[in-house]
């Protein structure tokens, strides 16, 4: 593996697994263990799965007036978010594009985020850059963060962390996980039930190794995370949402809080505020395939011969045993049941609009 | 005579009677991972050698699979088509992609044996 990765600090319990590494944001990282994807999208799906995402970027954001500030930069109601309670919101440019999409919950002391790591660079500077005095930005580089994802999660958490099993989806606790020290919400990126826990840098393998002891649970790469994802319908930042899509065209429009749509008052508000006026020239759309070939990303859609969006994920979704794929396609050509064409190695496949998630979320409200 | 050899592209090249069967090698289909589609040529197609004349997909992504001979394919593994795993399973056997009339037989010669294939796995790891 190549010169300059960073490592989380699961890396020695990965290898000892079998994992194989490869390089992704800058560190190296599971991309499937020796189960292989599919067996690993499976068992999340069918039981429980630990993923490693320790390369996110974590950051409490200090002071009062924090979630003032933090509106000022977001469409999302942070204001009005309920101590101990979790929102998923977009880090907005001027024009309404997105710099990364976020999830930040509500601490008694501070404001607790969760970034994607090939951003967090950027956020923290756009950050900084933004807040008033008296709100600081606190990057947290020395802890861990695992994802326990799937239909029995909530039943290992019972046994290892009675109040995380008890909350509810994006609800947040602060708890002993098997004896550690955790933050822990229940979210995930898969789709299904599950929790996301915050840990110390020390203390993560003996977490990690007391959730992969219990007898619902298997390790999962990020080979598997992706797959989930697609399935569920989720945005990956880089893929299918990034500083060149809005989030009235990426289909976030219910990020932008009711509250928030009153004043606008948030960088890039009155840009969304006039593309929602007007409607979005493109859309985010599901896409199935029909055979089997997968359209991977940057694959090109057309109608009726013409070029009209590209494909931002695409792969193949072991739980339907077929092809998925979101991309942009210009908005008369949005509709679910619309007739498309994929240009697939030179031959036109044809595929249909479909709605997402190709996979019905199981969160636990 | 029957033999297998293999190229640097980590295809096996089956031959027997005149008939060459082509697939990807157990490394291959290991350094791949689970595979979930394939595209193979139609029989009755003229392949150069080194050509990419099929196409393999894993849940990650898409990789060419080249003729390790010029010739005429033959028949292709419809059962393949239907279920990529058969390559991951299989990889020698079940799990073949397309039979060829080689143009050339002696050129068989040229690819490596099995010893020199590991070797150079090996080499490359």
């Amino acid at each position: 593996m190549s010169e300059n990765l960073l490592s989380t600090p699961l890396e020695a319990l990965h290898r000892s697994l079998g994992a194989r590494m490869v390089p992704f944001a800058g560190y190296a990282m599971p991309v499937q263990y020796p189960a292989g994807i599919i067996a690993e999208h499976n068992q999340t799906r069918q039981s429980a799965a630990l993923f490693d995402v320790s390369h996110m970027g974590q950051a409490k954001l200090v002071g009062a007036g924090a979630a003032a500030a933090l509106e000022a930069l977001v469409p999302g109601d942070i204001l009005g978010l309920k101590p101990f309670r979790q929102r998923y919101t977009l880090l907005t440019t001027a024009s309404g594009t997105i710099i990364d999409d976020l999830m930040v919950a509500c601490l008694p002391e501070a404001l607790f985020l969760v970034v994607n790591a090939s951003r967090k660079a950027v956020d923290f500077a756009h950050m900084a850059a933004h807040l008033p005095a008296g709100v600081t930005l606190a990057p947290m580089p020395d802890r861990a963060l695992l994802a326990l994802q799937g239909p029995k999660a909530a039943a290992v958490m019972a046994r290892l962390a009675p109040e995380a099993a008890a909350l509810a989806f994006m609800g947040v606790a602060e708890t002993r996980v098997a004896g550690h020290a955790c933050l822990v919400s229940r979210s995930g990126y898969t789709g299904e039930d599950g929790f996301e826990i915050s840990v110390e840098a020390d203390a993560a393998e003996g977490l990690a190794r007391a959730l992969l002891a219990e007898p619902e649970v298997g390790p999962a790469g990020l080979g598997a995370r992706d797959s989930l994802r697609l399935e569920a319908g989720l945005c990956l930042w880089g893929n299918d949402i990034d500083e060149t899509t809005n989030a009235i065209e990426a289909g976030l429009v219910w990020t932008i809080a009711k509250r928030r749509r009153a004043g606008w008052d948030f960088l890039g508000g009155a840009a969304l505020r006039d593309i929602l006026a007007s409607g979005p020239a493109r859309q985010r759309i599901g896409i199935l395939p029909e055979g089997r070939a997968p359209a991977r990303a940057g694959t090109e859609i057309l109608a009726n011969g013409t070029k009209v969006g590209t494909v931002t994920s695409g792969g193949f979704a072991p739980t339907l045993g077929a092809p998925v794929a979101m991309g942009y396609v210009e908005s008369g050509h949005a509709e679910i049941g619309t007739s498309l064409a994929l240009a697939v190695r030179g031959q036109l496949l044809p595929a249909r609009v479909a709605a997402m998630p190709f996979v019905p979320h199981r969160y636990i409200r | 005579m029957s033999e297998t050899r293999f190229t640097r592209d980590h295809e096996w090249v089956h031959l027997d009677g005149g008939i060459a069967t082509v697939g990807i090698t157990v490394h291959a289909q290991e350094a791949l991972g689970d595979l979930v589609f394939v595209e193979l040529p139609a029989a009755g197609r003229e392949v150069a050698a080194a050509e990419a004349c099929a196409v393999v997909e894993s849940v990650k992504a898409a990789s060419d699979v080249y003729a390790p001979l010029a010739g005429k394919v033959t028949e292709n593994n419809a059962a393949l088509a239907e279920n990529p795993a058969l390559a991951n399973q299989d990889a020698e056997g079940a799990g073949w992609f397309f039979r060829m009339v080689p143009a050339d037989p002696a050129a068989f010669a040229s690819l490596m044996d099995r010893a020199a294939y590991d070797a150079f796995v090996a080499e490359s790891a």
